[in-house]
């Protein structure tokens, strides 16, 4: 709170009884603030279960992970890409069949007890593998955990597991819980899945529903020095244009995830006293993705697949509807991993005069009104910028003589219109490229998985070399292998257009000057902010 | 009293079929929206494989069948029980007790602060019809109704928290303050001040319309020029002959407002971020979470039933004929 807002409240007081009386109260509580500070933070939804070694995602790290910490975690700087948490050292063996993790002897729960291989043994065991949405994927094949002593723990695999899948997997899916207090309960249902107990900075202190989670230091984190904060609040704020305007207010420091609409920011980074931060999402990239139904004819011939792609000015939708902050892609594997992508694929530039040709040559001629044919368009309902995307996509066809219809419905609706029904001709998607190909991306154009599965391959493409070159890589545990198979996937995948990739895009971070060590690695809203600071 | 006991008793027994009826349509109208909480679930937290969308499906019982499942819901409903909601993992009862009293706190301030000024402003307004004080007040009047009321919500919390800083901006009070007694009564007082004045402003200018209009009618009656022959004061006129009638039709409205109010909370508790009722049930909707939609409607439903059952013991209380025909029937 700032002096200037002080001196107005006392003018207040006298002028007004009643609104004077009030002003002093909150001048009172300003005072209470403990030494360390209370970082307050906007949450625009409350994850029904907040275990992050059940439910994977980034709404439950948001808050989760300061509380329950991964064997690693996204850095700028390490190798790998990785720094360490609860392991501090990670070896895989040759034959990929086992992983060997060293880990932290000074760690304890914040319950007072050790933290031990145990419970990395257990955790893998008993939760990421049979309960977590990501984890049953990465550790299909893991059979054992052997514990040898209480700082070692040796995953043993069934069959051949590359070791760059499971180093890129650690940030996300091996949130490490207490076996004292899961084992032996159902653990999908037991109540420690919202009263968090972990090893991480911050201790899990109260959740009173629809207002706020409060999280409170832990003196006896590991990490010396850390943290340096006092108290996290999450205040759970709904509406988006209120995030904003508390932030102005200053009744909360922060805002992640874009919770301040786009469309905002120019204005309010011009207000003293906030940045507009772009950075420390990188390892969190969502992809802006024309999903494309190949049970409709005209989809299945790829020459209308390239039409579409040349009728698509993606300059225009990196400016216009993401006003800048996002990129241009090339293929289904974005920039921002460096290990995997290649720039090496088809290009399919801006030209409507190709895409136009491309049609004609398909035999896809013009009626009277103009239009080749009609497609059914349903853009996904989760964000502003697919839903304006898929706007501009009707018109990008119009252009072409495609006559693109727009169905909007609400999440659930578009669910199963989408991944169970597939009663769609084109859609828009926002996948969300996790650190490693196997893990989100492939399923999105491999053949043969179940209706009803969302975010996977809704559209019917079969292509039998995709698929083997998907298997293989898969189980090369030899990481330059992998990492070929996977240029020659983006490759294929560009050539033949299952799906059509227009951008990628991080989120925006809205914080006060006052918050100190914001966006220091590749995922910081979802990591422990255990040097994030307050300027008092 | 014993008329009101009587006519309790026989509200209780003819809403029974209303509230079933309401029960099985918006079952079915909920049925009838394409995807589930599943679906819904799974779009939130990026997707999962084939076999854990079953296993999700069968621990809800959304792989029944639909009539199985509605039976399943009145069987529970018969015994009091509301189910559990999907979306917050919590027995929808707890929810429900949790979020109504800051709704009904909401509510009736607003209703309150809007029914009382409106009444005033309306028997000022309605006292002189045509004049430059009816008109200004009429004209303003129509000018706040016209006003959306998140639009309002908006402009008022620019004004009186981020510009002015007078006032917090959304919650119901200062979050994990610790406070107690008064000085958290005066917290929430603070923390409702904007929420409840725009919520309170759209109603005022319907209050005000209607008893303006009342008072400006009742003024013509016969036993108005009787008190006025008989020499009695003008404001005794004014206030125990004329706007006693006047605000028969108002206390109607009043009933009637009470369920549009309910769904005018939905947008002033979202922009505000008061934890109510309204956004327990869009957050219900947003995660297509049925049997906490359920619970929402059919709670709803006996709410405007109560409101509308004082209403009428506050209409007999004014007009003593309409009691007496109810006790003879």
């Amino acid at each position: 709170m700032t002096i200037a807002d002080i001196s107005r409240r006392g003018l207040l007081k006298g002028t007004a009884l009643l609104l004077g009386t009030t002003a002093l109260s909150r001048i009172a509580l300003a005072q209470d603030v403990p030494a360390g500070g209370r970082l307050i933070v906007a949450a625009d939804s409350e994850p029904k279960n907040l275990n992050p070694a059940i439910v994977a995602s980034n709404g439950v790290f948001f808050i989760a992970s300061k509380v329950i910490e991964p064997l690693a975690e996204a850095s700028y700087e390490g190798s790998d890409g990785l720094a360490p948490r609860l392991a501090t050292s990670w070896e895989g063996s040759a034959d990929g069949l086992s992983v060997t993790f060293k880990l932290r002897d000074n760690a304890t729960w914040h319950d007072g007890k050790p933290f031990t291989s145990a419970d990395v043994a257990f955790s893998a065991l008993n939760v990421w593998k049979p309960l977590q949405n990501l984890g049953r994927l990465v550790f299909a094949n893991l059979q054992a955990v052997d514990t040898p002593d209480d700082h070692t723990a040796i995953f043993r695999f069934s069959k051949p597991t590359p070791f760059q899948l499971i180093r890129n997997a650690l940030p996300a899916v091996t949130s490490v819980v207490p076996k004292h207090i899961f084992e032996g309960t159902d653990i999908a249902k037991n109540p420690a899945n919202n009263t968090l107990v972990g090893t991480g900075p911050f201790k899990f202190a109260e959740y009173k529903p629809s207002e706020y989670y409060r999280l409170t230091r832990n003196e006896n984190y590991w990490q010396k020095g850390e943290p340096k904060l006092n108290e996290i609040v999450y205040r759970v704020l709904p509406d988006r244009d209120s995030a904003g305007a508390a932030l102005e207010a200053e009744e909360i420091h922060l805002a992640a995830f874009s919770a301040v609409p786009l469309a905002d920011l120019d204005r309010i980074s011009k207000v003293a006293g906030i940045k507009v931060i772009s950075k420390g999402y990188e390892a969190l990239t969502y992809q802006l993705v024309i999903e494309i139904n190949h049970r409709r004819k005209e989809l299945s011939d790829l020459r209308v697949r390239q039409a579409i792609a040349h009728a698509i000015d993606k300059k225009f939708v990196v400016d216009t509807i993401f006003l800048g902050y996002a990129t241009e892609s090339t293929g289904p594997i974005p920039k921002n991993s460096k290990e995997f992508y290649t720039a090496d694929v088809a290009n399919y530039n801006f030209d409507v005069e190709a895409a136009n040709e491309l049609l004609d040559q398909g035999g896809y001629t013009k009626g009277p009104d103009g239009n080749r044919f009609q497609l059914k368009l349903r853009p996904a309902p989760y964000f502003n910028e697919t839903r304006q995307f898929g706007d501009y996509l009707r018109q990008a066809l119009a252009a072409v003589g495609i006559d693109a219809v727009i169905v909007n419905a609400d999440a659930a609706a578009h669910q199963k219109a989408v991944y169970t029904d597939h009663d769609f001709d084109i859609a828009v998607g926002p996948p969300v490229f996790r650190g490693d190909p196997a893990i989100s991306t492939t399923i999105l154009v491999q053949s043969g998985t179940p209706d009803g599965v969302p975010f996977s391959n809704q559209g019917g493409y079969v292509s039998a070399e995709l698929d083997k070159i998907i298997a293989q890589a898969a189980v090369t545990v030899d990481p330059a292998a992998r990492t070929d198979l996977y240029y020659k996937f983006q490759q294929l995948v560009v050539a033949e257009l299952p799906l059509i990739n227009v951008a990628e895009w991080g989120f925006i971070t809205v914080a006060r000057d006052t918050v100190l060590n914001v966006s220091d690695n590749p995922r910081w809203a979802v990591s422990n902010w255990g040097d994030t600071a307050l300027q008092s | 009293m014993k008329r009101a006991l009587l006519l309790l008793r026989r509200r209780i027994i003819s809403s029974i079929p209303v509230l079933l009826i309401v029960v099985i349509f918006s079952f079915f109208l909920l049925e009838s929206a394409s995807g589930d909480a599943v679906d819904a679930y799974l779009g939130s937290i990026g997707g999962g494989d084939a076999a854990l969308i079953r296993s999700l499906r069968e621990s809800y019982g959304l792989d029944q069948s639909v009539l199985a499942r509605l039976w399943l819901y009145l069987s529970s409903l018969a015994r009091l029980d509301l189910g559990w909601s999907v979306a917050f993992n919590r027995p929808v009862r707890d929810l429900i007790v949790e979020r109504l009293p800051n709704t009904l706190l909401l509510m009736g301030s607003a209703t309150a602060l809007s029914f009382g000024l409106g009444s005033a402003l309306g028997i000022l307004a309605g006292t002189k019809p045509g004049s430059l004080r009816d008109r200004f007040l009429s004209i303003g009047s129509l000018i706040i109704y016209a006003i959306p009321s998140f639009w309002l919500g908006l402009v008022l919390s620019i004004l009186f928290s981020v510009k002015l800083r007078w006032l917090p901006i959304a919650g119901i009070e200062t979050i994990a303050s610790g406070k107690t007694g008064l000085s958290r009564v005066l917290d929430v007082a603070e923390h409702l001040a904007l929420p409840v004045g725009a919520l309170a402003f759209i109603y005022l200018a319907l209050f005000l319309r209607i008893m303006r209009s009342g008072m400006a009618e009742a003024c013509k009656l016969d036993f108005v020029l009787f008190a006025r022959a008989k020499g009695l004061s003008r404001s005794r006129i004014v206030l125990r002959h004329v706007a006693r009638n006047a605000l028969l039709p108002l206390v109607t409205m009043l009933g009637l407002q009470s369920a549009a109010m309910l769904g005018g909370s939905v947008v002033i508790e979202s922009v505000f971020a008061i934890p109510g009722f309204g956004r327990l049930a869009q957050e219900a909707v947003n995660g297509r979470d049925a049997p906490l939609l359920m619970g929402i409607i059919v709670t709803s439903a006996v709410l405007v039933i109560c409101v509308n059952f004082i209403v009428d013991l506050v209409y007999a209380a004014l007009d003593p004929r309409i009691g007496a025909s109810e006790g003879r029937a």
